[in-house]
């Protein structure tokens, strides 16, 4: 192999064609390589989609003039100080109720699905939480709200299995009980509870089981090794190292819960929550300066639990 | 973490119902596809016949609404799987000014509710005087989708060592030869993953459409419509089965292709 | 064979923003010598590596390999090959594609490539193992297979960065000799990266030792290890003695001077020690002593009048093999 290593050049020419001259140009300038790969990413996100978004802020500092429906493009606070009317704060309140409900449940649902998959599940059974927990996160949103109608309606399964187990006279209870019972599942808060709980505990789920699958297992054993009982690792070992996962997911539950306009509409009681009054107030009211006032809540309640999330490092379990 | 010991029966009992109860609601899906009542949710059904797939087989509605949804899932797949993998690439293997804007950037469409993003979309149609069309539509979905493809791939990039690069153009492969010979079949199951989890997220995105579609109608939307006000339960029934059987498909797929692929890309690092 | 040099570098330094990764490196590495690049991490000898691979460009100097400028030529337009430290194999190629990647991107013919892929498996003795998946390797054949994908191209230079790294130790020793024998035959010049001292002295013509981006001293293995240029060098080096020059009695108090173990010898007109710590070693015997503040090791032929330790010993040196230095930039 060596009689001719002397002879090759030491130094290649160029390759020929425009493309090869590019690319060599493009790597020989590392820093155009990378701002070439995040151009499209900005002049879209970065421009389209935070140019809307600010373009929305912009008009909830507009207001509508009452008489003749216009919006009228000037500076006011007029529009803001109307979501404190109590109609208004009612709904922000419910909303925000809500999904802290929905939040919590969800930790304290998903925390032995995560659990189990994580530390005891193995081969088939590791499959088998995998797409008990992927099938409902990746099936149709629509269809697992249909699901559920199916499921909550006066003449649907969950009244059947009460019928049969003779404990009908404790879902009467449930919905005698003020402000969250109702006429039936379906039309009560407790539905719309129950099919929050459902559609958003996959996104609760994974980042919980991912925290908990980086825990290193000696970890656990030196806490035993140190004397702590089963229950005093859990606590303050296992518990701590999953927080993160648990405020990854948090973030999405809140997140879904606070913007969503259709599940309340399919499910519950006729009254509004953010997403709805959103919805409304653009559409057949035309009223886009208090439709856009409304997503400025969701944005400052987002934007506060991010930054706290990031303090906490929850974005390392994403 | 793993371990050998057993698991508490109580943390048995509640990981099993947990997936029951994750579980159940999609069974019923399948069930009342046959049912035989047609006027309300009879539990149990009455009675069982396959009549309605026929029917539901020669609604055109039902297929025009289908067709326009896999057309808005493919066109923003596909832009979502150049934008993706390029911001991947950029923020796992460099280090730069706005690298840390750029990752939450990418995230802020799904941080943010979805009721926003749409309706941001749709006032900025409406100042610019943009007409509603597939194309509207895109904008919104390809948004949400680039996060999905990038985070599946900035994942890959992080697990594929940046000497492969390096030892590739050390060999005497140009840029081109690189991306085509080295990264692409490192990156090409965790792009075919992500690319079907988009289109999935897309075919099945509702609440962004509503601002963006106008009068067009996607699956999502037909199904919206006959939530709100049913006028053809048994057709519902088995379109919202159809739908089911469509994602669970891709995500089987999705689930083996990243499987292997950490078999492959974990083995040298 | 003519004195051309393979790679020179001539005032290049390399800085990420405030670090000064290298920083006016002058080196000239001849055709056809083995050259190590010595140094702990962070020294600079990594960068330099990737400075004459082409990874990294220079922030100021020039570099010419065989002569030629080499500034803004990409790595792949360079006929130099490198065998990376975790040897960097394509996980989705099998150990012949591996090693024919360079050949099948220069357009060399499939039946070629092929031919010559397997011959350089058997040149380092992995014929046969062509159609295996690198991740079915162990350490030490994948530290093969990757010196093979470099060689099949005949580079001009070979670099190696920590190639024996990750190895355990017998095959280390094992590798090294290999190493030697292979470039003694194929003549090709090798740089080699390397935070062992053993190892860059006991393979290498030459060696540069890296410190803080500098370097502090070329010369040969001999060189380096009986007149170590500054008090780096002769502590990064190892087993001498630093001591102050006129405590060592061969030169002006603001300097240090290095004085190996083997020098010290009993004495009884010298200067009475106290053992610290004693090590019989087979033949030798290795001490640790005190004497007038200073801490030194001796090395002794073994004998059974060699005191125990708290127990006092008288000794000295010939001054003319204190070897004094220079200060240390």
């Amino acid at each position: 192999m060596s009689a001719h290593a002397s002879t090759t050049p030491a130094i290649f020419a160029p390759r020929a064609g425009i493309l090869a001259r590019s690319v060599d140009w493009v790597i020989r300038h590392p820093r155009m390589f990378v701002f070439l790969m995040v151009l499209p990413i900005t002049l879209w996100l970065g421009i389209v989609y935070i140019g809307a978004l600010i373009a929305l802020l912009i008009q909830s500092f507009f207001s509508i003039d009452e008489f003749t429906g216009l919006v009228v493009r000037e500076f006011t606070l007029k529009t803001y100080a109307e979501l404190l009317r109590p109609v208004n704060l009612d709904i922000i309140v419910r909303t925000a109720t809500m999904a802290a409900v929905v939040t919590v449940a969800a930790a304290i649902v998903a925390f032995p699905i995560a659990y189990y998959a994580a530390r005891y599940a193995k081969g088939r059974w590791k499959a088998l939480f995998y797409i008990g927990v992927m099938l409902p996160l990746w099936s149709s949103y629509l269809v697992k709200v249909y699901a559920w109608k199916l499921v909550l309606a006066k003449e649907g399964i969950l009244t059947w299995v009460f019928a049969k187990l003779h404990l009908g006279w404790l879902l009467d209870a449930a919905l005698a009980l003020p402000v969250v019972g109702g006429n039936s599942l379906s039309v009560s808060y407790i539905g719309t509870f129950l099919v929050f709980l459902y559609v958003w505990l996959p996104f609760m789920v994974i980042p919980v089981q991912a925290s908990l699958e980086r825990v290193p297992g000696e970890l656990l054993e030196a806490a035993s090794d140190l004397g702590a009982t089963p229950r005093q690792s859990f606590w303050l070992v296992l518990l701590p190292l999953a927080m993160p996962g648990v405020v990854a997911g948090s973030i999405f539950t809140f997140s879904l819960t606070l913007g969503d306009y259709i599940i309340p509409q399919i499910i519950g009681s006729s009254r509004l929550f953010i997403g709805q009054a959103v919805y409304a107030h653009q559409g057949t009211a035309g009223n886009i300066p208090l439709a856009a006032a409304f997503t400025v809540v969701p944005i400052v309640i987002m934007g506060v639990y991010l930054w706290a999330a990031r303090k906490m490092g929850a974005f390392d379990a994403l | 973490m793993r371990s050998e010991t057993r698991a508490p029966m109580a943390l048995k009992l509640a990981a099993v119902g947990g997936l029951l109860f994750l579980l159940l609601p999609i069974a019923l899906i399948f069930l009342y596809a046959f049912t035989t009542e047609e006027k309300s949710y009879q539990f149990p059904p009455p009675g069982f016949t396959t009549k309605w797939l026929g029917v539901t087989l020669g609604r055109a509605d039902v297929w025009q609404a289908m067709g326009l949804s896999i057309k808005v899932a493919a066109i923003s797949t596909a832009l979502a799987l150049v934008m993706g993998t390029l911001t991947a690439a950029a923020v796992a293997r460099s280090r730069f000014f706005g690298r840390e804007a750029i990752s939450l950037l990418v995230i802020l469409p799904i941080a943010l509710p979805g009721i926003i993003t749409g309706i941001s979309l749709r006032s900025a149609f409406s100042l610019l005087d943009i007409p509603f069309s597939t194309w509207t539509i895109v904008l919104g979905h390809a948004t949400f989708c680039i996060v999905i493809v990038y985070n599946n791939a900035v994942a890959r990039f992080r697990r594929t060592s940046g000497a492969l690069i390096d030892a590739a153009m050390d060999l005497g492969a140009d840029g081109v030869q690189t991306f085509r010979l080295v990264i692409l079949p490192n990156i090409a199951t965790a792009l075919l993953a992500g690319g079907m989890l988009a289109f999935a997220l897309s075919f099945d995105e509702v609440i962004v459409t509503t601002f963006t579609a106008g009068q067009q109608t996607t699956l999502p939307i037909w199904m919206l419509e006959e939530l709100v006000r049913p006028r053809q339960r048994p057709v519902t029934n088995v379109v919202a089965m159809a739908v089911v059987l469509v994602t669970v498909l891709p995500i089987l797929a999705a689930y083996y292709l990243t499987r292997d692929g950490e078999h492959i890309a974990g083995q040298d690092k | 064979m003519t004195m051309t040099n393979a790679v020179t570098f001539r005032g290049v330094s390399r800085h990420f923003g405030p670090v000064r990764a290298v920083d006016a490196v002058d080196m000239e590495i001849r055709e056809g010598e083995f050259f190590a690049m010595l140094g702990p991490s962070g020294s600079g000898k990594t960068t330099s590596l990737r400075l004459i691979a082409g990874f990294e460009q220079p922030t100021a100097g020039h570099i010419e390999i065989f002569g030629e400028t080499a500034e803004g030529v990409p790595p792949y337009r360079r006929n130099v090959n490198t065998v990376f430290q975790n040897y960097a194999l394509f996980p989705h190629l099998n150990v012949r594609d591996n090693v024919a990647f360079g050949l099948r991107v220069k357009g060399v013919p499939k039946a070629e490539r092929m031919r010559a892929a397997d011959e350089a498996l058997a040149l380092v003795e992995l014929a046969g193992l062509g159609d295996r998946r690198a991740g079915m390797l162990s350490g030490g054949q994948r530290q093969r297979v990757a010196l093979a994908r470099a060689l099949v191209n005949k580079p001009r230079v070979l670099l190696l960065d920590e190639p024996l790294g990750a190895l355990d130790l017998k095959l280390r020793e094992q590798m090294q000799e290999e190493l030697r024998k292979l470039q003694r035959a194929l003549g090709i010049t090798f740089v080699f990266v390397t935070h062992d001292q053993d190892e860059a002295l006991s393979m290498s013509d030459r060696v540069a030792v890296f410190a803080e981006g500098r370097i502090r001293q070329i010369g040969t293995p001999e060189e380096i290890y009986r007149r170590p240029a500054t008090r780096f060098v002769a502590d990064f080096v190892g087993s001498s003695n630093v001591i102050p020059a006129d405590f060592a009695g061969a030169g002006p108090a603001d300097r240090w001077a290095s004085l190996r173990p083997e020098d010290i010898r009993p004495d009884p007109a010298g200067r009475n020690a106290t053992i610290t710590s004693r090590a019989f070693l087979g033949r030798v015997v290795r001490l640790g002593l005190h004497l007038e503040g200073q801490d030194l090791t001796a090395i002794l032929p073994a004998a059974d009048t060699i005191p125990m330790p708290g127990e006092s010993l008288s000794i000295g040196w010939d001054t003319a093999r204190v070897h004094v230095m220079e200060p240390d930039a």
